[in-house]
């Protein structure tokens, strides 16, 4: 009996173009439930939440602002009202340290997402459509990748000025190259696989295959990429203020404290100790969020 | 090829093996305290790595502080600044105070070789020629035809520099400068080895080539390290120099250098060097010594700026601020309230009494009349008082001040301003260009005069850079320039000066003071106020 | 092999010619230039330096001029160090910051993957968390607070160590601890996690079962695949210690190059910012080559071919 290509055609036009009938696991409770195991990764998410509420909520407590100064009341060692001491202005060093964490969290998350946005967009395309577009799209990356960052960085925050504003920009612009080509690598990986194969057959097209199946298939290793993301950007911050290109006072970030610290250390050592230990417990928070993350997405992990 | 563990022990190996050639080289560090009796040795952090050692070459303090060590000028300053005659043995001036006919004594360079006028001769011309492109050679501009040489409007010979035998010169000058004298101790006015010179193009960048006439030879320059000089037994007053060796460790951060100097490492930091935040403490400890220092700290305030434009409101800004406070808790050095803008230390006219201490102060902090003041130029208690902002750039400490000068408008006037902090070059470009409201800004004499101070704010100075102009200030310092009378002069530029902190384009803050550290056992140390360092008579006792 | 290196180095040559390109523009962008000062010069006196610079010159000819220069390695005059060049500063800077980075090198390749390998083996034992605590200091402290607690409680309090300095074997004990802090920190989680990967593999069972002694299944056969991710880290590691010793080298007044990456840029000395950034580039593109390179040595599963990303 020979099969004739009548026997086959189209299915009716509107239907779920892949139907799936059981519910199912999402890929986020999957990660989660294995996140929770982790100790480790749940103490520093732990501390990252605490750091978090210290840093949004804990100016309601404070009778200090981060910038009035008192100049009765400059360089006190820490002491009952002052419990991380003053600054050379009278300041209290507690209430700018929460004020600082909140800068320093900032530049952490916006610059992130600055280029996770550039990044996921352009090494989407980048992988998805290939051939000749892919091509001259990764020399682009190349060209960035050997570009001295830390040149570049000081090069442009000459240029745009010290700020906040601009240390998102050129953050941004520097750091979404790494992104970018992780997410390429993982459409790359993905689009030959059997499951987009079948999305394919069943009718899906580009731009849905491309939003409901590579994104998501790749998201935890974009995850992985930001969580490690947050605490360079805040880390480059630092290093920025270190050489008088952070921050604009009075605004304050850690990294603008621990810098202004350190000229401190023999006369007023808490002065830097406190915004020094306020880095190094986010840095370990991030940090072990960051591998328990890896640890929960990356499948070779599964037990 | 390889495999990884071999690979990692080559590493490993040729990383150590390097590490130890590399590190093993020059290994000759002087430590503190250590020395024999005979030797009398010291180190001392002036600031960082110089630009060059060329005397004519160079405008900034460190290399200064290292050529004054290492050259001797026709005169050279005591401690008291007064200029005293060191390779010159006699200077005659003219009446009209125009030609300088100065006899020099008989002295030697390092190598041997005989210092004639023609040494000096050709090193004046060195800094004046177009093509050496000198920064510094703006000293040299009150010698006849100097600027027009410079500026190619004139040929060499008409600069008015002439060796009449190898011990005689003759100098003539522009108009009549009274403290030419005391140029004549300036490195742009050094001499150099002719022929030396001649053989050795670069010269003055390796110790076998190197030959100065001073206190001090070099002896050694580990760039960015560490320059160490010894006593020139050819100096013509060696016998005055008891100190046989001399470390400049060139530290750029003063952090670090103070804490080499507690730990034993250095015997002195200069005041470019020294972290504000440590004064306290180091005052406390007796490590602490100041000097005068011939600088004023101050604001501008762009006048080409609602309402900056406003007489009134400079005013009542400038009364409205506690000096005493912020020298208290902000520069911590002990500086003076400047209640005027030419800072201590400058002589005027009558001996004896310094051009400040006749002036006296001219205006006062005062906050009913700030308040007054500005309720008369229409934002009474600052209510709508434009947001301006203070420029301020981001190396060094202007940042802390800035915040205390903020807060203390926002609680003394009602007004608000935010803080702008630049890079350093960015800074000065948009003081050029008038792209601020209100900037921190600095001046350090370039000689002792009160005029390296007041010329900047005539017409479209280039160093005026506030948008200000006034008539009479111009004709004032126009008859200052052309006097040759001391009274008339400084008479002229007081009456300058009261027009310039009357109208306020600027907002003095305070005078300088020169402070830096130094081990109790060094004596004789001299600090000048131009910012120099003399080690010359230099002892260290046990 | 041939012609996938030949294929690399053109592209090399092209990503440097690009970033000298990039570097050159952005540089001449940025507002005040090498000579401008808080005193402002006489006209006439700006105007001599322009000339003696070539900085009046279009600076479509001043880029063709540079690049006709390095074409020959010349790289010109520094513009603040009167008479000397760039190369006088590299020749002088280089190998000093050379010797602090390969100390720092050998502490954190032999540091690093000592921790890994004993917290690997002691997994989940005290051993373990303290290698991995160890570790985790050196990416949570920023560069500049760890230099100066070490310059500040170990080379002054103790007085074991000179705070500042160059010249002697003990002088380059805290700069290369500082130095070598993060990426001891890196190279240490690296070798964990893969070193834990690699010995539940087949292979290390079967050494395990032939009754092979504990060490030699560890440097034999473990290692050498643990290494691998190590191997991969080693690119942007060497960019690191030449960029990320700036702090070190300014902390510890070391007279290596490392300074240069920033004090050039507030100059304004374009020859030396053109310099540091082509040294960097140029680095930067051959330790990538030679990274991968090293990849198949040590994973043979992995093959050079013609095509990139393979």
């Amino acid at each position: 009996m020979s099969i004739s290509v009548e026997s086959f055609s189209p299915l009716q036009q509107g239907l779920k173009a892949e139907g799936i009938n059981r519910p199912s696991t999402t890929l986020w409770q999957d990660a989660w439930r294995r996140f929770r195991k982790n100790p480790l990764a749940m103490g520093g998410l732990t501390v990252l939440a605490l750091i978090i509420l210290f840093a949004l909520f804990g100016p309601f407590f404070s009778q200090f602002d981060y910038k009035t100064n008192n100049l009765m009341a400059t360089n006190q060692y820490p002491n009952w009202i002052h419990p991380f001491g003053t600054d050379e202005l009278g300041r209290d060093i507690l209430t700018r340290s929460m004020f600082g964490a909140r800068i320093s969290l900032l530049i952490g998350f916006g610059s992130v997402a600055i280029n996770l946005t550039i990044g996921i967009f352009y090494g989407g395309i980048s992988g998805y459509k290939g051939s000749w577009l892919d091509n001259f799209m990764q020399r682009i990356v190349d060209i960035i990748f050997s570009i001295p960052d830390l040149l570049y960085v000081i090069l442009l925050m000459v240029t745009f000025g010290p700020g906040l504003r601009n240390i998102f920009i050129v953050l941004g612009l520097v750091n979404w190259v790494p992104m970018a080509r992780i997410v390429r690598g993982q459409i790359l990986t993905l689009r030959e696989q059997e499951f987009v194969l079948a999305a394919r057959t069943l009718g899906a097209d580009t731009k849905r295959i491309l939003i409901k199946h590579l994104l998501p298939n790749s998201i935890g290793q974009i995850i992985i990429v930001a969580a490690l993301q947050i605490p360079a950007a805040i880390f480059m911050e630092a290093f920025l203020s270190f050489i008088g290109l952070g921050v604009q006072a009075p605004m304050v970030s850690l990294g603008s404290m621990a810098s202004d610290g350190r000229m401190n250390i023999p006369s007023y050592p808490y002065s830097l100790i406190f915004p020094a230990a306020m880095i190094a417990l986010l840095m370990l928070a991030f940090n072990f969020v960051g591998d328990g993350l890896r640890d929960a997405f990356d499948p070779k992990m599964r037990k | 090829m390889f495999k990884n563990h071999k690979w990692l022990v080559t590493t490993t190996s040729i990383a150590l093996v390097l590490g130890v050639v590399l590190t093993g080289c020059g290994s000759t560090a002087p430590t503190a305290g250590t020395t024999p009796s005979k030797e009398m040795k010291m180190s001392y952090a002036p600031g960082s790595e110089p630009k060059t050692l060329d005397p004519q070459m160079s405008n900034g303090i460190p290399e200064m502080i290292m050529e004054m060590n290492m050259f001797e000028g026709l005169m050279r300053l005591d401690k008291d600044s007064n200029p005293q005659n060191a390779i010159a043995d006699s200077i005659t001036v003219s009446p009209d105070g125009l030609i300088y006919t100065i006899k020099l004594k008989d002295t030697k360079w390092n190598n041997g070789n005989p210092v004639t006028a023609d040494d000096f001769k050709f090193a004046w011309m060195h800094a004046l020629n177009p093509e050496a492109a000198a920064e510094y050679a703006y000293q040299l501009f009150y010698i006849k035809n100097g600027e027009a040489y410079n500026s190619k409007k004139a040929n060499a010979e008409d600069v008015g520099i002439k060796v009449v035998d190898p011990k005689t010169m003759e100098i003539t000058l522009e108009s009549p400068t009274p403290y030419f004298k005391s140029l004549l101790a300036f490195p742009t006015y050094y001499p150099v080895n002719k022929n030396n010179v001649e053989a050795n193009p670069k010269w003055n960048l390796q110790p076998e080539t190197f030959v100065s006439n001073g206190p001090f030879k070099m002896q050694s320059w580990s760039h960015n390290d560490k320059l160490v000089l010894v006593k020139n037994s050819n100096y013509w007053d060696a016998n005055s120099v008891k100190l046989t060796e001399l470390t400049f460790n060139l530290v750029s951060d003063g952090k670090a250098a103070l804490t080499a100097y507690e730990a034993g490492q250095l015997d002195g930091i200069d005041q470019t060097a020294v972290p504000i935040s440590d004064l306290d403490r180091l005052r406390k400890a007796g490590s602490l010594k100041t000097s005068p220092y011939l600088g004023t700290y101050f604001y501008r305030f762009n006048v080409t700026k609602k309402p900056l434009d406003n007489t009134k409101v400079r005013q009542a800004l400038a009364l409205a601020i506690n000096r005493q406070a912020l020298i208290d808790n902000v520069f911590k050095a002990g500086q003076t309230p400047a209640l005027g803008y030419v800072p201590g230390g400058v002589p005027d006219a009558e001996t004896g009494k310094t051009f400040r201490e006749v002036g006296g102060e001219l205006f006062k902090e005062d906050l009913t009349k700030a308040k007054q003041l500005l309720a008369e130029a229409g934002y009474p208690d600052g209510k709508n008082f434009p947001e301006l902002s203070i420029l301020y750039n981001t190396n060094g400490s202007h940042q802390l001040p800035a915040q205390a000068i903020q807060d203390m408008w926002a609680k003394n006037l009602g007004i608000n301003v935010k803080l702008v902090g630049q890079e350093w070059k960015v800074y000065q470009r948009s003081q050029q260009d008038l792209q601020y409201d209100i900037s921190r800004a600095g001046w350090i004499g370039d000689y002792i005069d009160p005029m390296t101070f007041m010329d900047m704010f005539v017409t479209q100075g280039g160093n005026n850079q506030t948008g200000w102009s006034n008539a009479d200030f111009d004709k004032d310092i126009e008859t200052a320039k052309k006097s040759g009378d001391q009274k008339v002069r400084m008479q002229a530029m007081h009456d300058a000066e009261k027009v310039l902190v009357n109208d306020m384009p600027i907002m003095p803050i305070y005078y300088y003071v020169n402070y830096y550290v130094l081990k109790d056992n060094i004596k004789g140390l001299i600090q000048l106020p131009l910012g120099f360092t003399d080690f010359k008579n230099v002892t260290v006792e046990k | 092999m041939a012609r996938y290196l030949f294929g690399r180095i053109v592209s090399a040559l092209l990503v440097v010619w690009l970033v000298v390109t990039l570097t050159f523009f952005l540089m001449h962008a940025i507002p005040g230039g090498p000579f401008s000062s808080e005193k402002i010069l006489p006209p006439a006196i700006m105007e001599n330096i322009n000339q003696r610079y070539h900085l009046n010159d279009p600076l479509a000819n001043q880029y063709l001029d540079y690049l006709k220069n390095i074409a020959h390695f010349n790289f010109g005059p520094t513009f603040r160090y009167e008479g000397r060049t760039v190369n006088d500063l590299f020749r002088e800077g280089l190998p000093k910051t050379i010797a602090l980075g390969l100390v720092a090198t050998v502490l954190a390749l032999v540091g690093g993957t000592m921790m890994g390998i004993i917290a690997a083996l002691k997994q989940n034992k005290a051993p373990d968390y303290i290698a991995t605590f160890l570790a985790t200091i050196g990416v949570s402290v920023p560069s500049f607070v760890l230099a100066t607690f070490l310059q500040y409680f170990v080379g002054f309090k103790t007085h074991w160590f000179p705070p500042i300095g160059w010249g002697e074997a003990k002088n380059l004990v805290l700069p290369a601890l500082a130095l070598s802090a993060y990426p001891i920190a890196q190279i240490t989680r690296l070798t964990r996690s893969s070193m834990l990967d690699v010995l539940n593999q087949d292979y290390i069972r079967t050494a395990k079962s032939k009754g092979l002694p504990g060490y030699i299944i560890v440097l034999r056969h473990a290692l050498r695949n643990a290494l691998i991710p190590v191997v991969t880290f080693m690119g942007p590691f060497f960019a690191y210690i030449l960029t990320g010793n700036f702090v070190v080298e300014y902390v510890f007044n070391i007279p290596g190059i490392g300074q240069f990456f920033v004090t050039s840029i507030g100059n304004r000395d374009y020859p030396v910012i053109m310099g540091t950034t082509i040294l960097f580039a140029t680095l930067l593109v051959t330790f990538n080559l030679l990274v991968d390179i090293a990849y198949t040595v040590v994973d043979p599963r992995i093959k050079l071919t013609g095509r990139k990303g393979a």
